[in-house]
């Protein structure tokens, strides 16, 4: 039903921010821990980065349609 | 007188017998008197009797008459015969009563003599041989003698007068014989007299006989010619009469023939006649029928049509609450099947959208109510579409969804005008549409969404498009057969 396919772009899109912002924190955090000596940028750095990442995702997942993708462009 | 001698008890005995023998010979005469009168009395009779038959003029019985003549001279000279010796009879017997008579005679005088001489003495005198005197006997004796004398004389005078006496005895003897042969010679005559006559008759009889044979065969002779005369006539008339018939006969059964010909031919087309209008009314009622039996065909199938169109049309009242119909493809087939030959129906049969046989459609109400929980989606994402589709663009179309306020129900416009073209009007026109059962303009207000809101609604539109499909062709196939139904269902 294409009426629930946003809601599922939207679910996917949250579940996509959870993780990749989870795994950026968390990655920020063992960076930070392990490489940079407990400072705190190396953790915004990776939920920045989880975050964009995720940002970026759903505004593609969003407008995955609207692409005109290369095999189309071909045929 | 030859008296024979012999004693006087036997003479007196034969007298005696003698006596006696007259007495029977008159009472024999007597007798014989008595049968010939009866005798002629019956010839007589007979006589008479031959006499009238003679009269009578039957042919047959002359011979008998004949006969009977003959039988009775016969008779007559048989009782001529008897009465002459009757006669012969007659007369010696009147010698010996003579003779008899003389002596009884003699034998009274005798007694009166005795009697007149001796009048004690009875007439008896044999047994008074004690009784008589010698007076007694002398006067006998004496009487005798005189009587001896008186006999002498007498005896004397008799053979004087014997000579006279025998002439006069002969004399009356030829009368007598004259007489006797008279009469015979008159009955022999007549009797040759009688056996003429007879023999006369006899021949009479024969001749005529033989005349009558003689006649007879001439008269059948001439009865043979006649008849022989009388065939060949008939036999000319026989033919001629063949002949006449014959042609009336051809005649009549020509006309006849005729007639029958005339009769079979009227009655041949007659018949025909009736034979082509029975043909005719058949064949007529036969069209009739199959007509009617075409008709009531084609009813029939109209009917059945019908039924499964409503059947049909049933089906798409089967959604419950949120699923769809049963699938319409048994319906759809029974309806096929009952329109075989029918171009239009098949059409429409045809026509039904794939979707709603495999799946069947969605109700109305349904798809009012996934309107009214996709109406939400498609106003947020107003905004977006091809350009406009990145993730802030999502935002702002959310916050514009959240800020925007119309109407939740707007009639649409009988013409669309451009700034009727925006979603959120569109939502409220459609919306309206919904709630007032216009399924058709709201999918068509739907359908002038852009952009991302189109594609949110993309697959409410394609079961609705689907929805509107199938009612579309059902009522149209429902009129067809509503249609086809009235058009052939009888008049009661």
């Amino acid at each position: 039903m294409s009426e629930n396919e946003l809601g599922k772009k939207w679910d996917r899109c949250v579940a996509d921010a959870a993780v990749k912002l989870g795994t950026g924190l968390g990655l920020g955090i063992v960076f930070s821990v392990l490489f940079f000596k407990r400072h705190t940028w190396p953790i915004s750095l990776g939920s920045g980065v989880g975050l964009g990442m995720a940002y970026a995702n759903c505004q593609n997942d969003l407008r995955s349609h609207y692409v005109v993708r290369k095999s189309e462009k071909e045929a | 007188d030859c008296v024979p001698q012999v004693p006087s008890e036997e003479k007196s005995a034969q007298w005696k017998d003698l006596e006696a023998a007259l007495i029977n010979r008159s009472n024999a005469v007597n007798d014989a008197r008595a049968a010939l009168g009866n005798a002629r009395e019956a010839l007589d009779g007979l006589k008479t009797v031959i006499d009238q038959s003679k009269g009578l003029t039957v042919a047959a019985a002359r011979p008998l008459v004949l006969a009977a003549e003959e039988n009775l001279h016969k008779m007559v000279v048989d009782l001529d015969k008897v009465v002459t010796k009757v006669q012969a009879a007659e007369s010696e017997a009147r010698v010996v009563s003579q003779y008899s008579e003389l002596v009884n005679e003699a034998k009274l005088q005798f007694q009166r003599e005795v009697s007149s001489l001796t009048p004690d003495i009875q007439a008896n005198w044999k047994s008074l041989t004690g009784k008589l005197t010698t007076d007694d006997l002398n006067a006998l004796i004496a009487h005798a003698h005189r009587r001896i004398d008186q006999l002498n004389r007498e005896l004397a005078e008799q053979r004087v007068r014997e000579q006279i006496h025998m002439e006069a005895a002969l004399e009356q003897q030829k009368l007598e014989h004259h007489k006797a042969v008279a009469t015979a010679v008159d009955s022999a005559l007549q009797h040759m007299k009688e056996e003429a006559r007879l023999e006369q008759e006899r021949k009479l009889a024969e001749i005529r006989e033989v005349m009558e044979a003689e006649m007879r065969t001439q008269l059948r002779r001439q009865a043979a010619a006649h008849t022989d005369h009388v065939q060949d006539v008939l036999k000319v008339q026989e033919q001629e009469l063949r002949g006449e018939a014959q042609q009336v006969l051809s005649s009549k059964l020509l006309e006849q023939e005729n007639l029958y010909r005339q009769l079979t031919q009227e009655q041949l087309d007659n018949f025909t006649l009736d034979m082509n209008s029975a043909y005719a009314r058949l064949t007529g009622m036969e069209e009739a029928i199959d007509s009617h039996v075409v008709s009531e065909e084609e009813a029939r199938k109209a009917h059945r049509l019908w039924l499964a169109v409503e059947a049909l049309s049933h089906t798409m009242s089967t959604a419950e609450g949120q699923s769809p119909t049963k699938p319409l493809e048994p319906s759809a087939q029974v309806v096929r099947d009952s329109c075989l030959d029918n171009e239009f129906a098949l059409a429409l049969a045809g026509a039904l959208p794939k979707e709603s046989l495999d799946r069947g459609v969605y109700s109305e109400a349904s798809l009012r109510s996934r309107f009214h929980s996709l109406r939400p989606v498609a106003r947020r994402v107003a905004l977006i579409d091809e350009a406009h589709n990145s993730l802030y663009q999502y935002f702002l179309s959310y916050l514009q969804a959240a800020l925007l306020f119309e109407s939740p129900h707007q009639a649409p416009p009988a013409q669309l005008s451009a700034q009727d073209l925006d979603p959120f009007k569109l939502l409220s026109y459609a919306s309206f549409c919904l709630e007032h059962g216009d399924l058709e303009l709201a999918a068509k207000l739907v359908n002038q969404l852009r952009g991302e809101a189109r594609r949110v609604v993309e697959d409410w539109l394609t079961e609705v498009r689907l929805t509107l499909e199938t009612r579309q062709v059902i009522s149209l196939l429902s009129a067809y057969a509503n249609a086809v139904g009235l058009g052939t269902s009888q008049a009661p």
